[in-house]
């Protein structure tokens, strides 16, 4: 089971990237939970300083990007493999 | 930027190739813009040379696309040089510099960083947070959203590298000097309480990007900004060319000229309500200049509209408590109507 995080306050591409990330959760068909961060203190947390930020497993995948629908699927890999 | 992303192993020939034929293609287009717009103009819908409506449409033929290739090619160039530069490289950067010289550079940086404004919130939690200076922060806050890529390339584009050299150095001085001044003002403790009170428990590592990277995120960019910008260039322009053909020369000089005192602050005020991209306001602000209004007055509006924005003050309201804010906003207003002064002065 993963934990998925989106950080972002609610633009558009925090929006963007939570769907490209649901997609590829229920494409992949793994078990994980989607969590949105929208709160500054807790976004600020993990460090970032831009964006929408991609937390896998409490780690930082990525910041300041929509990353691909093929890079999401990578770091879910990562993720399982790692877990 | 904070990713642990796969790494593609071979430098990837196919790509190189494709970039390669990529920019010749661009080359070529670039060339025959104007051509096609005087035979599209003159030769196919038969306009007359010297009417005002065939100089507006061969304008509007010409400009549309040129500019659209620019800006695609630009952005593409300063997408690569800016993969250099993650917001946490500059706050690394920033880090030790003190007030004064750390506003100039702050400065500098944030013409290199990319920014969005909804990022504006983590950036200045970030930087503040990692102990660089308030005034230094702003600095850097100023410069970002209003010295940006689009702004430069539209204002290079229509009206040459003299225009966008002011507007950068407007910019780089509206930013350095309002920075600087609410670093003195010391308004530390009207920034929220929770900006000091945020606890890392992540730390990141900085991705390594390889060429391919580079490239495919510059890519990325462009379709981003100039899908997001086109409509806004091809309507400004449309405005720009109508005013270039039917509106008289100097015919603005009586209302936004030189010798007119309160058309400075008159611009920046009817900027700060004004939201616009670059995109937008380039065009018509290039032709306002054109048309006899004077460059200081047409930069400050400019500056106005891209740099203080409501949607803007919205989202810091999250981070500074009101008086900041208004000093902020009022300290920068200050500032761009002083550089509008001083451009009208010198120029």
């Amino acid at each position: 089971m993963l934990t998925i995080k989106v950080l972002g306050s609610g633009c558009a591409n925090c929006k963007k990237l939570e769907a490209v990330t649901r997609q590829v959760v229920s494409e992949m068909d793994v078990e994980a939970e989607v969590i949105k961060v929208t709160e500054y203190p807790d976004i600020m947390a993990y460090n970032i300083m831009s964006t929408p930020g991609l937390v896998i497993n409490e780690k930082v995948v990525s910041s300041g990007r929509i990353p691909s629908v093929a890079e999401i699927t990578t770091f879910v890999v990562n993720a399982l493999e790692a877990a | 930027m904070t990713t642990l992303s796969p790494v593609s192993t071979s430098p990837n020939k196919r790509l190189l190739v494709t970039l390669a034929v990529v920019v010749i293609a661009w080359l070529a287009a670039y060339n025959i813009v104007q051509p096609l717009a005087d035979w599209i103009s003159y030769s196919a819908l038969g306009l007359a040379r010297d009417s005002r409506l065939g100089e507006s449409v061969a304008f509007f033929l010409y400009d549309v696309p040129k500019i659209l290739l620019l800006l695609s090619g630009m952005v593409f160039a300063i997408s690569i040089v800016r993969t250099f530069f993650s917001p946490e490289r500059t706050r690394a950067l920033l880090g030790g510099k003190r007030e004064g010289v750390g506003n100039v550079f702050a400065a500098l940086l944030g013409i290199v960083t990319p920014f969005c404004s909804c990022s504006a919130v983590p950036l200045f939690i970030g930087f503040v947070e990692s102990g660089i200076p308030l005034g230094v922060t702003f600095s850097f806050l100023i410069a970002a959203p209003t010295i940006n890529e689009v702004a430069i390339i539209l204002l290079f584009g229509l009206f040459g590298w003299k225009v966008a050299a002011l507007y950068i150095t407007s910019g780089l001085t509206v930013a350095i000097v309002a920075g600087f001044i609410i670093g003195r003002l010391k308004m530390e403790g009207y920034v929220e309480d929770f900006v000091w009170k945020i606890h890392r428990t992540v730390d990141v590592t900085e991705e390594k990007l390889t060429w391919v990277h580079r490239i495919e995120r510059a890519w990325e960019s462009v379709k981003e900004i100039v899908g997001k910008v086109w409509l806004y260039v091809v309507v400004g322009i449309a405005v720009g060319a109508g005013i270039h053909g039917y509106v008289p020369e100097d015919a603005l000089a009586s209302i936004l000229g030189k010798q007119v005192w309160w058309s400075v602050p008159a611009a920046v005020l009817i900027g700060i309500p004004l939201y616009s991209n670059a995109a937008g306001i380039v065009p018509i602000v290039g032709t306002l200049i054109e048309k006899g209004a004077s460059v200081g007055t047409a930069l400050a509006f400019m500056m106005s509209v891209i740099g203080l924005s409501l949607p803007e003050a919205v989202i810091l309201k999250r981070v500074l408590k009101m008086p900041l804010l208004v000093t902020f906003f009022a300290v920068i207003a200050v500032a761009i109507i002083l550089t509008g002064y001083l451009f009208n002065l010198v120029l």
